[in-house]
């Protein structure tokens, strides 16, 4: 019981009733300017054109707080990781265990006779990132599912605390490697805004290309893994050498596979090294080959029965968890940061939206990300078509904020990429990273209806998160 | 089924010759940032702030890059084209040794790079034809595990060299880590090695795994792999790409000389 239980609650309350008039529950983190200060908390919410930020300040040495997750349930991990670095007790939180600092397990969720933990990780069998699945089990069926992230937990967001806005954006490109595109593109977001700046339409282009490509290397990836898990070897080969044809392009245009250097405070760093008619036949080229992989994969019915029905997600849960990128479309909540809070060059591209979908399962995640490359290969040629016209234009303007504190965002392939980023005397003191994978990866607890031991893989490479943008 | 046996003859054999024949395509590979002009007059302060991982160093008027902690972002080449450059190929990211990774070479480096040799190829006369690989996690930031992945499919192909990943450290010659070495995975890690049966060789792969990376000094992190198990491969790059990392593996097994060459 504190004193401002009150004000907390009211929060809370105000909070609630956002979300029950259709915004979007998009985070809730704890800062702390310095040691000895009070604890503040911040939710972020996100409504129909923006991302706003609800904030109440702890008492000094407050050790807890009203738990948010009995009212909101999509804060569940939030709340936890609070815990994990501040120690303060969201008082009436279900399960308190450490999420992102190593620690004592879980206890076993479901208890019964010839029930038993399958452990699979850290070190996984394959090349994967660790992470471990506690999975409890009579032998088929998964009842019930733990996760534990912690053990690669890098202490990333607090490595920015120091930085100037230029390095903290290489940081932010290697907290979630294969998001790198987004992860610079959210960051620069957040800086642009507090300095107001605006990057030249040349550079929004530039930022477009390799947002697209990212998306298109990684819903490629996802392919790869259902295609291996289902042993059709030959549309895996396929699909990889497709995914290592988008990723030579990347670096053929920027020196980088994985786009890093390109997206830089204010713009881009250079115009791709492609001369726009040699960008236009590659992407031209590769669209082709895709889609026509795409038709072949889609119309295996050995593979399709892997998928339907595997791990669904409910439309109501994906609503009310605030279901980000392919999984929430997947399940009829779609809220795309290109569609609806645009930036960079897609305001002038017109994305249109992908279909409305309801079954969520493997199945439909994978035929949203089918659409979502589709729309990919669509804005590619635009944005090249646009650019080959703009070759002589600037590439950056000045963006030097020396202090403040801004939301940016984008929507990496994964869903939206949220930063909270605050400086001071043009340093970073504090950089709250939310990746997509961090908001979604819990959703894996509740799709494990009627599925088995073998469906495992499908339902992980489905999800297509990485872990490195949840335990940070 | 049948329209995957066609497809599977679509575009021919895509599969590279490397390291029998040349590949374009790891020629024109862009490796970490090296001093182009090492004996400077500039002030020191000048070239070392340049570098956000501290990579750039600058004693007697010798100016050295240490590419185990190039994090390539190229801010130094852009900045100062005259001082560095980027290295090119796929050859000059992998080490025995630490500090053989800092170029130009550190005064008295060779006799501890002649000793490391010498003690990798005692190990990899045992490793021939059928090398297995066991990966693991220090935490990375998943990019490296991607360039990990593309070496398993059609255009690099590791098993035509006779290199197999395996689930079980039981069988594994080779301990390939990645990551900049998350506490958490400390123990995991150890405990990995320790389950391998020798002889053994460890590839630190990408800067993260060699340094830490942006993240070295960290509370979180080891700063590098090499605390935690010996390290007999160092290899820089962030993350390396599928060339640089085949080419520290074929180094693993013995196949290729450090410097490029064939050594059987």
């Amino acid at each position: 019981m504190t004193m401002t239980e009150p004000e907390v609650q009211a929060l809370w309350k105000e909070l609630e009733a956002r979300l029950a008039a259709g915004d979007r529950f998009a985070g809730l983190f704890a800062t702390r300017a310095a040691d000895r200060d009070p604890v503040v908390l911040s939710a972020h919410v996100a409504t129909a054109g923006d991302i706003e930020t609800l904030q109440v300040t702890l008492p000094p040495y407050a050790t807890s707080y009203p738990a948010l997750t009995p009212r909101v349930g999509a804060a569940f991990w939030y709340e936890r990781v609070i815990h994990d670095q501040f120690g303060v007790v969201p008082e009436g939180h279900p399960r308190l265990a450490p999420l992102i600092r190593p620690g004592d397990p879980l206890p076993r969720h479901v208890e019964g006779y010839g029930l038993f933990t399958i452990p699979h990780g850290p070190v996984r069998s394959g090349v994967l990132e660790s992470i471990e699945y506690l999975v409890e089990t009579p032998g088929e069926a998964i009842p019930h599912l733990n996760m534990r992230v912690f053990y690669k937990h890098r202490g990333v967001a607090r490595r920015f605390a120091g930085m100037t806005p230029r390095d903290a954006v290489l940081l932010a490109e290697r907290t979630e490697g294969i998001a790198s595109v987004a992860h610079a593109l959210a960051f620069c977001h957040a800086v642009e805004r507090m300095a107001g700046c605006v990057p030249p339409s040349a550079a929004a282009l530039v930022r477009v290309l390799h947002a697209e490509l990212e998306r298109i290397a990684n819903h490629l990836d996802v392919a790869v893994r259902l295609a291996d898990a289902a042993g059709l070897a030959v549309a895996t080969a396929r699909l990889a050498l497709h995914k290592e044809r988008v990723m030579r392009l990347v670096s053929r245009m920027c020196g980088s596979r994985f786009g890093r250097g390109v997206v830089v405070p204010g713009g881009v760093s250079a115009l791709p090294r492609l001369a726009p008619a040699e960008l236009r036949d590659e992407v031209e080229q590769l669209a082709r080959q895709v889609t026509s992989e795409a038709a072949a994969l889609m119309a295996t019915s050995s593979f399709l029965d892997r998928l339907r029905g595997t791990g669904p997600l409910t439309p109501p849960r994906a609503r009310t968890h605030g279901a980000l990128g392919p999984i929430g479309k997947a399940a009829g909540f779609a809220d795309d940061n290109r569609l609806t809070r645009p930036y960079d060059g897609y305001p002038d591209l017109a994305v249109w939206p992908t279909r409305a979908h309801q079954a969520g399962d493997a199945l439909v995640r994978l035929r949203v990300r089918w659409e979502e490359v589709d729309q990919s290969f669509g804005l590619l040629r635009r944005a090249a078509e646009e650019l080959a016209e703009r070759t002589g234009d600037q590439l950056r303007v000045a963006c030097e904020p020396t202090s403040g504190r801004a939301l940016g965002w984008a929507e990496a392939p994964q869903g939206e990429v949220l930063y909270d980023v605050a400086l001071a005397a043009g340093r970073v003191t504090g950089c709250q990273p939310r990746s997509a994978s961090f908001h979604n990866l819990v959703l894996m607890h509740e799709v494990f209806t009627g599925d088995i031991l073998t469906d495992f893989p499908f339902i992980e490479a489905s999800f297509g998160l990485s872990v490195a943008g949840v335990a940070l | 089924m049948s329209i995957w046996v066609l497809r599977g003859l679509r575009d021919g054999v895509v599969t590279t010759r490397w390291p029998a024949k040349p590949d374009p395509y790891a020629d024109a590979w862009r490796g970490p940032a090296r001093p182009v002009d090492a004996s400077r007059s500039d002030p020191a302060a000048d070239l070392t702030d340049l570098c956000p991982t501290g990579a750039i160093t600058v004693t007697g008027g010798t100016v050295r890059v240490d590419q185990g902690r190039c994090i390539l972002c190229g801010r130094c080449v852009a900045e100062r084209p005259g001082v560095f450059a980027w290295s090119q190929g796929v050859t000059g990211a992998a080490a025995l040794v630490r500090e053989q990774l800092v170029i130009p070479e550190l005064p008295g480096s060779g006799a501890a790079v002649a000793a490391a040799r010498a003690r990798l190829a005692e190990r990899t006369r045992a490793l021939r034809r059928s090398v297995h690989i066991r990966h693991v996690d220090a935490g990375s930031d998943g990019s490296e595990e991607w360039e990990i992945q593309a070496l398993l499919g059609p255009v690099y192909d590791l098993h035509r060299l006779g290199v197999f990943v395996t689930a079980s450290p039981r069988h594994a010659d080779v301990l390939l880590v990645t990551g900049a070495g998350a506490l958490g995975m400390s123990g995991p890690l150890r405990t990995t090695y320790d389950a391998m049966p020798g002889p053994k060789v460890v590839i630190a792969a990408g800067t993260d795994a060699v340094s830490g990376g942006l993240l070295a000094g960290g509370a979180a992190v080891t700063g590098g792999v090499g605390t935690t198990v010996p390290v007999d491969i160092w290899l820089a790059g962030s993350p390396p790409g599928p060339f640089g990392i085949l080419n520290a593996l074929l180094i693993a097994v013995g196949y290729l000389a450090p410097d490029g060459k064939r050594s059987r």
